[in-house]
């Protein structure tokens, strides 16, 4: 890593609650606190990896910086620049900056349209492209992720599982993005289609000098994208370090548990690894826990953890925990 | 698609045969007698003798062949001679159906009958249409909103109350106390100049407003339905991240895949255009198609209800034909072959 680049995305104590609205005058009762004050910052040219289990918030996040929810709280810095309240048309301007890709390649592509229309609408309603010059783009980009130009014509429900989230992928580099939000891009494909999918990205990353963040619960597939990686329990980061200092040594608890359930391909060391099986399930995120949020299903909780939110502290150069008992 | 079409068509001849059947043998079982209305005074022998002349002292099947010919042959014949003003074959031995009550051919009844239904029937419909889909579209994008409970509240009003009850209502307020419109149609204004034709609006609006609200508050619940389920498709969050308007978004994306349904459902319910509107024709006497079935039925027209019967079910099968096809159309996914 470059020493003290200048983050491309960067967001501050950044908080999103969805209201609970109740009974027949649809009061407020409560809110679901999906992601409750987090503080990162992405890199340029850099993949973050944020893993968690499903419903720890992990989404939410990726969807809360490309301001497709708006904060409850807290900032989102985008090139510097506060992005956080902009609003209609200043908002639409910045699309084309930031993208996503999504997780279920089925559903989010418009069943009546062609690949085609759906690689070329944001090219045309940006004003980047029109006619020939348009048809050609398109043609490149599916020629860029590996698809058969010539398929532009046809529907998204005449192709294959991988090859939707190749169109997708156009989709989402058609205008020169320079940060794309990978939400969970390869949880609704086979297996042996996920490599074929991952390794496109990290290719285009490469050659078109893009920033991810790379939200998964797929930790293997995590460690081979990620240069970073933030673990999440609900609705925190627990902790943050470069990929190799978290796989060779976590500090967390949780990011323990987490990578103890992860089977390797070396069989001696598969026989001697010891599965650390946590107790109980995941509170609710209308009702956390005081405290540590981890605190009721921890294995090393003391007296302290359920009292004290812990800090947000720096261990290693780069490697952030948040944890009481951590050193 | 065309073979698709003209196997759909082939299948729907053993269905309306079957149809026919059904229809001609309910009818005759039915335990009524087209000389009940005449006077007491005429003896039952005279009595016999009218139905003999009517044809109904054939046995059951041969009715129902000769029928079949009227209907199949004879007058799809003069339908082509009287359009074209060509002779074929014998046309004046052809046997015609006929009606009981008035001795005039069905056909001519029907067609006399039918461009009040239309534009009566049809205008609601359409004005139903046009009212529905904005109300849809607002109610489920501002889903909760005062505007999306008025409307519910509206088309619950619609749904719910009877034309019996709005039409006399309408009659009651815009007739009675307002008297600002007529409250019978009369069929026989000719439209010459701008305040005959204002007259003819006039004469309309009740009839057409009062079904429209019916028509309208099925379609736009419907219409609503779907936007809603559109609405929170993945689909449309990719589309607005690719940062497309919000115009772009509700009208090109949402919209377009919303209408899918309902055209479907729009073109389910042109049949019924065609079939009048009993209630609400009687009400507001337009004589049309559905005033002409429920005065067939009371008089026990035998030939006019088993025509009408069957021409809507020949308008049924034939537009849930057209339905089919509109999907197919509209639906990239669904191909026929």
């Amino acid at each position: 890593m470059p020493p003290e680049p200048v983050p491309l995305v960067a967001v501050e104590n950044l908080t999103k609650h969805f209201p609970i609205l109740r009974g027949v005058l649809r009061r407020q009762v409560g809110s679901v606190r999906a992601v409750d004050g987090l503080d990162f910052a992405i890199h340029p040219r850099e993949t973050l990896g944020l893993v968690g289990e499903s419903g720890c918030g992990k989404s939410t996040v990726g969807r809360v910086i490309l301001r497709l929810f708006t904060p409850t709280a807290g900032r989102v810095m985008f090139r510097g620049e506060d992005i956080t309240a902009l609003q209609g048309e200043a908002l639409r301007k910045l699309r084309p900056h930031m993208q996503m890709i999504f997780q279920d390649p089925q559903d989010s592509l418009n069943p009546r349209m062609t690949v085609g229309s759906i690689v070329g609408e944001p090219l045309r309603e940006h004003g980047v492209a029109a006619g020939a010059g348009l048809r050609e783009r398109v043609e490149s980009l599916l020629d860029a992720v590996g698809l058969d130009p010539a398929f532009a014509n046809r529907y998204p429900h005449e192709f294959s599982g991988g090859q939707r989230q190749r169109i997708g992928v156009a989709r989402a580099l058609a205008l020169n993005p320079e940060f794309v939000v990978c939400d969970e891009p390869i949880a609704a494909l086979d297996v042996s289609i996920q490599a074929q999918v991952v390794n496109l990205l990290k290719e285009l990353q490469e050659r078109l000098g893009l920033t991810y963040l790379f939200i998964s619960h797929d930790l293997r597939m995590v460690r081979h994208v990620a240069d970073r990686v933030a673990v999440m329990y609900l609705g925190k980061i627990v902790e943050l370090a470069t990929s190799d200092a978290l796989y060779e040594e976590p500090l967390h608890p949780y990011t323990r548990a987490l990578l103890s359930a992860v089977p390797t391909h070396d069989p001696e060391r598969e026989a001697t690894r010891r599965r650390i099986i946590l107790e109980g399930d995941v509170p609710s995120p209308a009702a956390p826990p005081p405290g540590c949020r981890f605190s009721t299903r921890c294995p090393v909780a003391v007296a302290e953890c359920s009292e004290r939110a812990p800090e947000w502290r720096t261990l290693r150069p780069g490697h952030q925990v948040a944890c009481h008992l951590a050193e | 698609m065309t073979h698709y079409i003209i196997r759909r068509l082939l299948f729907a001849v053993p269905t309306l045969i079957a149809i026919s059947f059904i229809l001609f043998a309910l009818l005759d079982l039915a335990p009524n007698d087209p000389t009940g209305q005449l006077p007491l005074t005429i003896p039952a022998e005279a009595r016999e003798q009218i139905r003999e002349s009517l044809g109904l002292g054939e046995a059951f099947h041969i009715r129902y062949a000769k029928w079949m010919e009227q209907f199949f042959v004879n007058e799809p014949l003069n339908l082509i001679e009287r359009a074209f003003g060509v002779e074929i074959g014998a046309s004046e031995e052809r046997l015609r159906l006929r009606s009981w009550a008035t001795r005039s051919p069905v056909v001519d009844l029907i067609i006399e009958r039918l461009p009040q239904t239309l534009w009566v029937v049809g205008l609601s419909y359409l004005i139903g249409i046009l009212i529905a889909i904005p109300i849809g579209i607002v109610s489920a994008y501002r889903q909760y909103s005062w505007f999306d409970q008025l409307g519910t509240f509206v088309s619950m009003i619609g749904f719910s109350v009877p034309t019996f009850f709005t039409g006399l209502l309408a009659i009651i307020v815009f007739s009675v106390t307002l008297q600002w419109l007529p409250s019978i149609y009369d069929t026989t204004h000719r439209v010459t100049d701008l305040s005959s034709f204002w007259v003819q609006i006039k004469q309309m609006a009740m009839p057409v407003m009062v079904l429209a609200l019916f028509n309208a508050a099925q379609i736009s619940r419907f219409m609503r339905a779907a936007v809603l389920d559109n609405l929170t498709q993945d689909y449309v969050r990719t589309a607005r991240a690719k940062g497309l308007r919000e115009r772009v978004v509700l009208f090109i994306h949402v919209l377009r895949n919303s209408l899918i349904p309902v055209v479907t459902l729009i073109a389910l319910g042109i049949p019924t255009v065609f079939g009048g509107a009993i209630i609400t024709e009687k009400i507001f006497r337009v004589n049309g198609i559905g005033e002409l079935l429920i005065t067939a039925i009371q008089g026990a027209d035998i030939p006019l209800v088993q025509t009408l019967s069957f021409l809507f079910a020949v308008l049924i099968v034939l537009f849930n034909l057209v339905a089919d096809v509109l999907y197919g159309i509209l639906d990239p996914r669904i191909r026929y072959s």
